[in-house]
């Protein structure tokens, strides 16, 4: 990214009432107004109930190196899994 | 026929088609990616609302003219646009103070309509109305980066507010048509919204630290077919295409 650009922000929308906002993707902007309004612009023309902007300097993000260490599923240790334990009787199970 | 609903329907459906067509212009133009879409969606906006208008100018006048035959095969003296709508788009200044002049004026004549006895028309107002306060708040919000901004923008801003005053009158000009749909509780007294616009108007400018012009000389005539050279050159190239093939579909 160059000087040329504006600063970046990272949009979430929220389309449904109680729905989590998931990233929609991102705009350019000077200030947090802008950014709403472009936000709107370009993510929000098919409907949404609530938008967020950040700036995306913002955002501590993993990096590829941590997938390793901080995402592995530990199949290995079963006790980290629900699975592992009985359910006691008398449970209603679903 | 319904002349008086016809006339009036026309004036508002014309502004917005010119103005829509106009900003579209911008389409690829834009000073970065956001701002080129933002532009082109208040321009559909726009074009959307005069689609709706001119269908029901349509239905009015009875004659089996639709939407697409009344904005692609009248002339420029037949369009009843304010003079403002139709003048080049300029620079990008000039095209922002002129959206947020115009999106004032509407706000508050689609507010008006939005309680207009006709109800085809007051549901016209109502949609319209939201999507208008829309464009007055981005261009309020351009005016005050503009004014507030670099010594040439604002100079650029100031040049373009200044050009353009000359041209606000029109908006707020009221004649017969409108006082006997105002008495038939259909229409709107546009001389009741001057004040209201002018308020506004100088509260977005003030924040810009961008002076309000004194009013002078006001240029006029879009309303009655007397517009300036810009509006046949631009018709032409938004017309060619369905004059060329007309009836054509894709």
């Amino acid at each position: 990214m160059t000087d040329s650009q504006w600063p970046l922000w990272e949009v979430f929308v929220q389309e449904e009432q109680g729905a989590p906002h998931f990233h929609a993707g991102s705009v350019h902007a000077v200030d947090p107004e802008q950014a709403l309004q472009n936000a709107r612009d370009v993510y929000g023309r098919r409907g949404a109930l609530s938008m967020w902007v950040v700036p995306s300097v913002n955002i501590t993000a993993t990096v590829p190196a941590d997938t390793g260490p901080f995402f592995d599923p530990a199949n290995d240790k079963v006790y980290r899994h629900p699975q592992f334990y009985r359910t006691p009787r008398g449970v209603k199970v679903f | 026929m319904d002349a008086d609903l016809f006339a009036y329907l026309l004036r508002i459906a014309d502004d917005r088609l010119v103005l829509g067509h106009r900003l579209s212009e911008w389409c690829g133009h834009g000073p970065i990616l956001e701002e080129d879409i933002a532009l082109a969606n208040i321009s559909l906006d726009l074009v959307g609302q005069a689609n709706h208008l001119l269908q029901l100018a349509g239905s009015v006048e009875g004659a089996g003219r639709d939407q697409d035959r009344l904005a692609y095969f009248r002339e420029a003296v037949e369009y009843r646009n304010a003079l403002i709508c139709e003048l080049p788009r300029g620079d990008f200044a000039f095209t922002i103070v002129r959206q947020l002049v115009v999106a004032a004026r509407d706000m508050l004549l689609f507010d008006r309509l939005a309680h207009s006895a006709r109800s085809d028309l007051s549901g016209i107002a109502a949609k319209a109305l939201k999507e208008v306060r829309y464009h007055a708040r981005h261009s309020a919000d351009w005016i005050v980066k503009l004014g507030d901004g670099t010594e040439e923008s604002h100079r650029r801003a100031q040049r373009a507010l200044d050009d353009l005053w000359r041209y606000t009158g029109e908006l707020f000009d009221t004649d017969g048509v409108e006082r006997r749909l105002v008495e038939r509780g259909i229409g709107v007294d546009s001389s009741t919204l001057a004040a209201e616009w002018r308020a506004q108007v100088a509260e977005v400018v003030e924040r810009a630290t961008l002076k309000l012009p004194a009013d002078g000389y006001m240029m006029r005539g879009g309303r009655v077919g007397r517009h300036t050279e810009h509006l046949g050159h631009m018709l032409a190239e938004m017309q060619i295409v369905a004059r060329s093939f007309p009836g054509a579909k894709w």
